[in-house]
């Protein structure tokens, strides 16, 4: 329903004179760079020349096929055959083979060669399953009631240092299957400690798009650096970077449609674009039928040797908010906060890297991994400064403009099978913020930043027990120390990780 | 090398279709989609590209199509095939992929999944000609009759390390012969002589192998991980215990202990380990229970020797022997 006003609008945009003036430089630059792209596969010579003997050889090979088909099907009978009286002379003359019988939770199946059996139950068409389970506890020597980072806008969202005590995190459940031939699917809920339900992401991906290129639609983490894609269940940490919990409210997702495309290199290269409703922090809901946000990334990365890998990239985010709510104390001492808002453009830029060692690329006795992203976010817009509460005069609208920034530096070390050891320096750059006539929400320049220090146990691959102690300089207010106990476990299916 | 042309009008419509954008990254969009739709895959010449996710079949394809592949072996013998990153260079090579041949049976299950979703080749998705699973052409041992995780990492399908048998080679011999053929049909006469030239001089060497291993019937073993049941069922190898208290399980020292205590009332004569395994844990043992410790290169290039399926063979029948 709602695409009618859109083709309407997209019909009404055809004739403007930008959007022809654009057209043929756009289409030159497409053809040309689509041209050399796709051309530069060595083993991608078209055949196109043979065409016209092709049908006279078509007729010839499908003869062929058909004696092929009659050839296979007697060849594996007589495998089969062959295979069954092996089997039998074996267990006949080897009975000391047997003598070490299988343990009683495992047995021997034979195969019908000629007929491969698909080795699943009737279940096997259900999706596969797993849930993740986290919690523990966070000792927290400042009240995280009153945790906020100053100098810049607050973000709502899963920020902060969470709740004191023992806590349970967000337990999360993946259904995850190929929808068909051509779609995948997969949906993850998180159940909060709140005892409420949500939906993480939701999407359908495709399978069978040729030429490296896939689609997914549907409400995912965004692809903005490298850390926002990932479960939080996946990273090396408790909490999330300053910079993502400033710039995105702890972790982007929003409901859209991605591109992705690997190219046909032997070097892996990846451009991605997404097309979000932009209803997520920095962006707000603004009832509009068009996207709301625009993401473009590439990145590219490979190996150095046996022992080394690396991928790095970049991101870029164009969203808008109209009426991004926010609270600030009232001046006056009034009880009440005063409810702020901004309209205007929000553009991120996120730079990302990781590089991994691991001795011969055997990453299971010991392994290094060093990680970092760097975040510059852009705001320009108004600011509506909720001054009626204040002078009964009405709210005062201003200009506002900012560019602020952040990093986080992490490396992790496994110096034994199961066990790790890891450190993570985050700083934010409040930068330069100018709230116009509103001066008096303007705040002195900070730099937060937070220093992170954490080993983990994993007795297998299902269960990671994790102790993490922070020393927390991003309040206004002094130093907040932190430790955090975590167990995080696996049920259910093999989950398999990106890179 | 003939560049593949992309209507105009493609690039147009296309273009038109994604008028909300702003200009640049209309450029953008429309440049990725038109590339991307008008770059299908056509390779009627050259080698065929394979991915083998284990060196084994990737000196297998070797065998079997010669000149008319180029093999991209994805994990070497040093590796442990169950914990593999999903790298950028993993995801290019199974892009660029016409024949993907893995062992399966959740071997991969840790990295090829992320691969096949990443990769975006439609070709090599499972249930394709170009998705080869080994262990789809052989018996499974070791199929659990329950699934519990407290069993340690076992695999639904049955124990995944199927190399070790080189009567399980050339059973994946004849099916990777037919789908080569299968995959790349102008080339099909050329694999069936190939596979007919490989089964021949390995029906040889698995009877020499057998010959020459025929002391080994019967021999007691302890294993570091439970890699090895179609080698012991191969040569009547009698496997006695395993270091890993449970498969993927790393050994502890009391489970270490009570190996120790059980190898006195049931002695073994070696302990076998991978080429890609640490060391510490066998070595330990054999310290205490003064046994040789047999590391087998356990697949292609996990020595000197292996740089070849039967160089593999060869090598592990001569390192049991002389431990024994």
């Amino acid at each position: 329903m709602s695409r009618i006003p859109q083709r309407g609008a997209l019909r009404a945009r055809k004739t403007t004179p930008t959007f022809a003036h654009a057209t043929p430089r756009a289409l030159a630059l497409a053809a040309l760079l689509s041209t050399a792209l796709g051309s530069a596969p060595a083993w991608a010579q078209a055949s196109s020349s043979a065409s016209s003997s092709a049908d006279s050889l078509q007729e010839l090979r499908q003869q062929l096929d058909e004696m092929r088909r009659q050839y296979d099907a007697r060849i594996q009978a007589l495998e089969a055959r062959l295979q069954e009286a092996q089997r039998q002379s074996t267990s006949a003359t080897a009975p000391q083979a047997s003598a070490q019988a299988p343990s009683a939770a495992t047995r021997d199946v034979p195969l019908d060669p000629a007929r491969p059996m698909a080795r699943q139950g009737a279940a096997g068409f259900n999706p596969s399953v797993s849930a993740v389970l986290s919690g523990g506890y966070n000792g927290l020597s400042k009240d995280p009631e009153t945790w906020a980072i100053p100098g810049f806008l607050p973000t709502g969202g899963e920020v902060g240092p969470g709740t004191r005590g023992l806590t349970l995190s967000e337990s999360e459940i993946t259904l995850a299957a190929n929808v068909d031939h051509l779609f995948y699917g997969s949906l993850t809920l998180a159940v909060t400690p709140e005892n409420e339900t949500e939906v993480e992401e939701a999407y359908v991906q495709t399978t069978a798009l040729p030429a490296g290129l896939r689609l997914k639609a549907g409400r995912f983490f965004a692809g903005l650096g490298y850390l926002n894609e990932q479960h939080a269940h996946a990273w090396d940490f408790v909490d999330a970077p300053l910079a993502h919990q400033a710039f995105l409210g702890g972790q982007l997702k929003q409901e859209g449609l991605q591109a992705r495309w690997v190219l046909p290199f032997e070097r892996y290269v990846e451009l991605g674009m997404e097309l979000g409703n932009g209803n997520a922090f920095p962006g707000n809901e603004r009832n509009r039928n068009g996207a709301g946000a625009l993401l473009l990334s590439a990145h590219t990365g490979g190996d150095v040797g046996l022992s080394h890998s690396w991928r790095a990239g970049v991101s870029w985010m164009r969203t808008r908010a109209d009426g991004r709510e926010w609270e600030s104390e009232d001046p006056n001492g009034g009880v009440d906060p005063l409810t702020n808002s901004f309209t205007g453009r929000s553009r991120i830029w996120a730079v990302d890297g990781v590089w991994k060692w691991a001795p011969n690329g055997n990453a299971k006795l010991t392994n290094v991994q060093l990680q970092g992203e760097y975040f510059r976010r852009q705001e320009r817009g108004d600011v509506t400064y909720d001054t009626t509460d204040i002078t009964g005069t009405g709210n005062t609208t201003d200009a506002y403009r900012s560019a602020q920034s952040g990093w986080y530096l992490q490396g992790v070390w496994q110096f034994m099978p199961q066990w790790r050891t890891g450190l993570r320096f985050d700083q934010l750059e409040s930068g330069s913020v100018n709230f116009g006539g509103n001066t008096a929400l303007a705040e002195d320049a900070r730099k937060p930043r937070r220093t992170s220090l954490m080993f983990d146990w994993s007795p297998s691959e299902f269960s990671r027990w994790r102790l993490q102690l922070s020393e927390d300089r991003v309040r206004a207010d002094g130093v907040d120390h932190q430790v955090f106990l975590r167990y995080q476990v696996n049920l259910g299916a093999h989950g398999a990780h990106s890179f | 090398m003939n560049p593949i042309r992309i209507p105009r009008s493609l690039t147009r419509h296309l273009a038109h279709a994604l008028p909300r954008l702003p200009r640049l990254p209309r450029l953008a969009a429309a440049t990725l989609l038109a590339a991307a739709l008008g770059a299908s895959p056509s390779h009627a010449a050259g080698p065929i590209k394979v991915v083998a996710c284990e060196p084994e079949w990737a000196a297998l394809t070797k065998e079997l199509a010669g000149n008319q592949a180029s093999v991209y072996a994805a994990t070497h013998a040093l590796q442990d095939p169950h914990a593999i990153q999903a790298r950028p260079s993993l995801i290019s090579a199974v892009r660029n992929a016409d024949l993907l041949v893995c062992t399966g049976a959740e071997l991969e299950v840790g990295w090829l999944p992320v691969l096949l979703r990443q990769a975006g080749n439609a070709a090599v998705q499972p249930g394709r000609p170009g998705n080869f699973e080994a262990a789809d052409h052989v018996t499974m041992l070791e199929v659990p009759t329950r699934l519990d995780r407290a069993d340690g990492d076992v695999h639904a399908e049955g124990n995944p390390h199927i190399q070790t048998d080189p009567r399980n080679i050339a059973k994946v011999a004849q099916a990777l012969g037919q789908r080569l053929a299968e995959v790349d049909p102008a080339n099909a006469a050329a694999y069936r002589q190939r596979l007919a030239d490989f089964q021949a001089r390995w029906g040889q060497a698995m009877q020499r192998w057998a010959q020459a291993a025929s002391p080994l019937k019967g021999t007691p073993i302890v294993v570091q991980h439970k890699g090895f049941p179609y080698l012991e069922a191969w040569l009547g190898l009698r496997q006695v215990a395993a270091l890993e208290p449970k498969p993927g399980v790393e050994p502890s020292s009391p489970h270490l202990s009570a190996v120790l205590q059980q190898l006195q009332g049931q002695p073994a004569k070696l302990i076998l380990r991978a080429a890609y395994q640490d060391g510490r844990a066998s070595q330990w043992l054999a310290e205490r229970a003064k046994l040789p410790v047999v590391v087998l290169p356990y697949t292609v290039g996990g020595s000197d020797r292996a740089q070849d399926l039967f160089g593999l063979f060869d090598e592990t029948i001569d390192l049991l022997l002389k431990a024994r």
